[in-house]
């Protein structure tokens, strides 16, 4: 691990205060990605402590604080009562201890575990641009099937992303409000960008928009393994017999919200057909083909579950 | 060059305050700094469990926490830990080699408070689910399970 200069912020605006320093909220990406030697900041500025509260928004919402640690987020009753996907989405990441330290700020900007990104004796153009992407001939059985572009296929890793932007969530920043179906960008010929932030900006929080849809949603993960393993296809969903609102996780470089999906199920096609229609948009490598079914078959088994 | 800085914290209810390299890990101030070696390096990277202590009350895996980034906190490793926990391990042979031992200990404290905190039945579904952060070499786990369940 390379050195680095260490400060602890008091305030956004203390925060602010270190140009071209880079944001240290949990660790639990950043750290390791240090020690691989993939990460090497000249200076930290640690925002953990900033921002943890949940709030009520006065229409019925809740703004949730960058630093609003995973597992409370999680096990907060408004959250799991109005949104459940969210709540279950939060629980199918990481392990109990790793929960309890990652933020939600942090959570939203982790970085892919596409193994070419992580492993520097290999090319990789999202940590070396212009180094070329192995993935695309090598192993990509876990990475993209939708969005992908020449230079990058890797995915983004994130179980919350996806569950916040079938939802409508916002992200507060210390510049800007945007939807969070804009925070992250697909890869195109920037793979190294994996969300249009500026430097020194900061996600100060995340906004959940008052839905009563989502009291009726939930999330599903399918993985190599029960537990403790990222996502090959994940689905979060809400839907009342009428109006539905879904997203993909595990297959393109930003949480997917499934828009023709909805569309087509809203005009009253069956949940496959809808499905089928979302998915065909997809252009799988060689070796994940398998995702494309696996995606039809989740949103097919999430919305059934639904519809009860 | 290092970049050096203060951190003070307390350990197993002692006070310690020391300058260490910024790239210090919270697990290797225990074990190089502190002489706890209780909590193990297993991976180094948050994937296998055996550096899990509790901070501040809540389990967490020391590998990932900078330090630094401690400073001001409560931090119980196992050499600090007093829980009919550990006496369920013994009672149920909760271990082989016991590398793991330490790091599943404190995260078991760590599911107990999660486990009131969010209001959960715990069984054993509940129990193999959120303790899939902590890896068993040996394979001790319907034991660690059975440990567990006995202290719920």
């Amino acid at each position: 691990m390379e050195p680095f200069a260490y400060r602890r912020a008091a305030t956004v605006e203390d925060a602010l205060a270190t140009p071209g320093a880079t944001f240290l909220g949990g660790g639990t990406n950043l750290v390791d990605l240090m020690r691989l030697g993939v990460a090497a900041p000249g200076r930290l500025v640690d925002v953990s402590r900033l921002n943890a509260e949940i709030e009520e928004t006065p229409d019925g919402g809740l703004r949730v604080g960058a630093g609003v640690r995973n597992n409370d987020l999680a096990f907060d009753t408004r959250v799991r009562e109005r949104w459940p996907a969210v709540a279950q989405a939060l629980l199918a990441g990481a392990s109990g201890q790793l929960r309890n330290l990652a933020t939600t700020g942090g959570n939203l900007l982790q970085r892919t575990r596409c193994s070419y990104f992580q492993d520097v004796t290999k090319p990789c153009n999202k940590r070396e641009p212009g180094s070329g992407c192995p993935a695309i001939e090598g192993d990509h059985h876990n990475l993209a099937i939708l969005g992908w572009s020449q230079r990058c296929v890797a995915t983004h890793p994130s179980d919350l992303a996806v569950a916040l932007v079938a939802f409508d969530a916002l992200v507060h920043t210390s510049r800007r409000t945007l939807p969070l179906a804009e925070l992250h960008r697909l890869p195109g010929d920037e793979p190294a960008r994996d969300s249009v932030l500026e430097r020194d900006e900061l996600i100060v929080a995340v906004e959940l928009p008052p839905l009563p849809l989502a009291r009726r949603s939930a999330y599903r993960k399918v993985r190599e393994r029960a537990s403790f393993a990222f996502a090959l296809v994940s689905v979060a969903a809400a839907y009342d017999g009428e109006d539905v609102r879904i997203a993909l996780g595990g297959v393109a470089h930003t949480p997917w919200r499934a828009a023709a999906a909805e569309q087509a199920i809203r005009g009253g096609a069956s949940f496959r057909d809808a499905a089928e229609a979302e998915l065909a948009q997809a252009r799988p490598l060689r070796d994940n083909a398998y995702k494309v079914p696996l995606a039809v078959n989740t949103i097919v088994r999430v919305l059934e579950e639904l519809a009860g | 060059m290092a970049e050096l800085h203060p951190v003070s914290l307390t350990v197993n209810g002692d006070e310690h305050s020391l300058v260490v390299d910024t790239r210090t890990s919270l697990l290797d101030l225990l074990r190089e700094h502190l002489g706890l070696t209780g909590s193990k390096k297993g991976c180094d990277h948050g994937q296998c469990g055996a550096c899990t202590v509790l901070l501040d009350g809540r389990r967490a895996n020391a590998c990932l926490v900078l330090a630094v980034a401690a400073d001001g906190c409560d931090v119980v490793s196992v050499e600090g830990l007093e829980h009919p926990l550990q006496d369920a391990f013994v009672e149920r042979d909760a271990f082989q080699c016991g590398y793991c031992t330490p790091g599943q200990l404190c995260s078991a404290v760590g599911l107990i408070e999660e486990a009131e905190r969010e209001g959960a039945h715990v069984d054993g579904t509940y129990v193999r689910e959120r303790m899939s952060g902590n890896i068993c070499r040996c394979g001790a786990y319907p034991n660690i399970v059975a440990a567990i369940e006995d202290v719920l």
